[in-house]
């Protein structure tokens, strides 16, 4: 990688202001960076957190002030230039100018794009039906509270994360909740068979229903609003509110249209760095490298974002570059801790420690004798141990794996 | 307001006051004092909060609960005194409290 320097003066403008582009303005001032920042926001708020959305926040045990990523004052005290309700419309890469949508252009001589996914959408009848809902930010996360409540039915359209973080903050306020996922199980694309029959289970004996290998036709409604959601096979799923989260889309037209690289995801390097010297991106947006795998990915998470964050407040400060990190996620639904490290590219085996039935268990993947990842239900041993022997990569006896009388510990020794 | 010292690895020291409910984890990342993340914004889930109690407030801080030692027992650098930042509340029986980061945390 090249080595660029930037002056200690040099302007550092943010397009995005969430997790990821609002950790960055800070790290940059943790790390001693003097210049003038301007962090750029579509939304209305100042950065906040988005994981309670689904879970605390939507359950009521987090109020809006908790959820913020900074208090207000942060923002004046550290010179931290907000502009929210703007969005970036287009980047000229020539001049160093972003153009806003207030009308105004401002000028950068570092750009960081924080730009983050959007949900995506079904391209079916009746998506714009009032009570059709996604959850991606605050705003979707108001109307959402609204909806569920005591005698309300919930549909929700696709049992990812999201999807089963809902549904059970929905059991939690008394909604009865529905749960339609086209895959054969919930959580397909993101966990092992072990863990989406544990979770199935576990949300059927909590009532949530399910409807599996279940395509969506169409949502129907009366008046304008949502009264159910139709399946291939005909029948009508009644609800009062339906959430569809299906996955998100990266919002990286912007840079695309400038000419940066794109691959799913805005491509960047170890330091976050685009294919343009002068220009960062971070979080959801990015196709980074995960350099413990040896290929590109496109992550989206917390951890992820303040890991981005790091690098590129690092790279902008010349300080030393931090050691890449074991990616990471969790999940928290009823009174299940949910803990993933890593990622299963190319595993070969599969080692459950513990007994699903007893809702503390972990689920490992090897590739020989290394671990990839382990998913980790209340059990936080061998998430951490999990999370060690993945990033030094040293071999692991799967015997002692699987023998839950033998300490993590003495695994990972 | 309980004031927080909060001493960095590399001995910087930063005194916050910290409004009692929150956590000494959240004064830290609401301040932007370096060293303390809190990837999981406060579920006990990560460890990126990792402190070392100074040993005077020991006993009024208190020990960790059964899943934070678990926690605990695979993060870097842990000590006796170590706790998790999340999980101590700020009170004013707190007033003073200093906790220092340790090395991976730098």
């Amino acid at each position: 990688m090249s080595e660029q320097s930037y002056s200690a003066d040099a302007r550092v403008v943010i397009l995005g202001a969430g997790h990821a582009g609002g950790s960055a303005a800070a790290f940059l001032r943790q790390y001693g960076f003097a210049g003038p920042i301007v962090l750029i926001g579509d939304e209305p708020h100042a950065p906040y957190q988005r994981p309670p959305l689904s879970k605390a926040w939507l359950k009521g045990e987090a109020d809006a002030a908790s959820l913020m990523l900074k208090p207000p004052a942060f923002y004046t005290d550290q010179n931290v230039e907000l502009r929210l309700s703007v969005a970036a419309t287009a980047i000229d890469r020539a001049k160093k100018t972003v153009s806003l949508s207030d009308g105004n252009t401002i000028d950068y001589d570092i750009l960081i794009i924080a730009t983050g996914a959007r949900a995506r959408r079904l391209p079916i009848p009746g998506a714009d039906l009032y009570g059709v809902l996604e959850l991606r930010n605050a705003d979707d996360a108001e109307k959402l509270k609204h909806a569920i409540g005591p005698g309300k039915r919930l549909a929700v359209v696709g049992g990812g994360y999201v999807g089963l973080e809902v549904a059970a903050s929905g059991r939690a306020l008394g909604a009865d909740a529905v749960v339609i996922e086209r895959e054969a199980r919930v959580l397909a694309r993101v966990a092992c068979p072990t863990l989406s029959n544990f979770f199935q289970d576990y949300h059927r004996a909590k009532g949530v229903e399910f409807e599996l290998d279940a395509a969506v036709d169409a949502f129907v409604g009366d008046e304008g609003h949502v009264t159910g959601v139709r399946l291939a096979d005909g029948r009508v799923i009644a609800c009062d509110a339906a959430v569809v989260g299906v996955g998100a889309i990266p919002n990286d037209e912007i840079a695309g249209t400038a000419g940066l690289a794109l691959d799913g995801g805005i491509v960047v390097d170890e330091a976050a760095r685009t294919s343009d010297p002068a220009i960062f991106a971070v979080g959801d947006v990015t196709r980074r490298p995960l350099p413990l795998y040896a290929r590109m990915h496109r992550l989206e998470s917390v951890p992820n974002a303040l890991e981005q964050a790091k690098q590129v407040a690092s790279a902008i400060t010349g300080r030393k570059a931090p050691a890449p990190e074991v990616p990471w996620f969790w999940s928290d639904q009823y009174d299940l801790k949910l803990q993933i490290a890593g990622i299963p590219f190319d595993a070969d085996s599969i080692v459950v420690r513990g007994q699903p039935d007893s809702a503390k268990f972990a689920v490992f993947h090897l590739k020989g004798d290394r671990l990839l990842a382990v998913e980790a239900v209340n059990s936080p041993p061998e998430f951490m141990a999990g999370k060690m022997l993945i990033g030094n990569g040293k071999a692991v006896d799967a015997e002692k794996l699987a023998n839950d009388t033998v300490s993590m510990k003495e695994v990972a020794a | 307001m309980p004031k927080i010292t909060y001493i960095e690895f590399n001995g910087t020291e930063h005194q916050i006051d910290v409004k009692p409910g929150l956590s000494v984890m959240e004064g830290a990342v609401k301040n932007n004092v370096p060293g303390i993340d809190g990837d999981c914004g406060g579920a006990c889930a990560c460890a990126t909060c990792h402190v070392y109690v100074e040993e005077a407030w020991r006993a009024k801080v208190g020990g960790a609960e059964e899943l934070e030692k678990s926690m605990l027992e695979f993060a870097e650098n842990v000590q006796e005194n170590s706790r998790l930042s999340c999980q101590i509340v700020v009170s004013d029986a707190l007033d003073g409290l200093v906790v220092r980061m340790p090395e991976s945390q730098h």
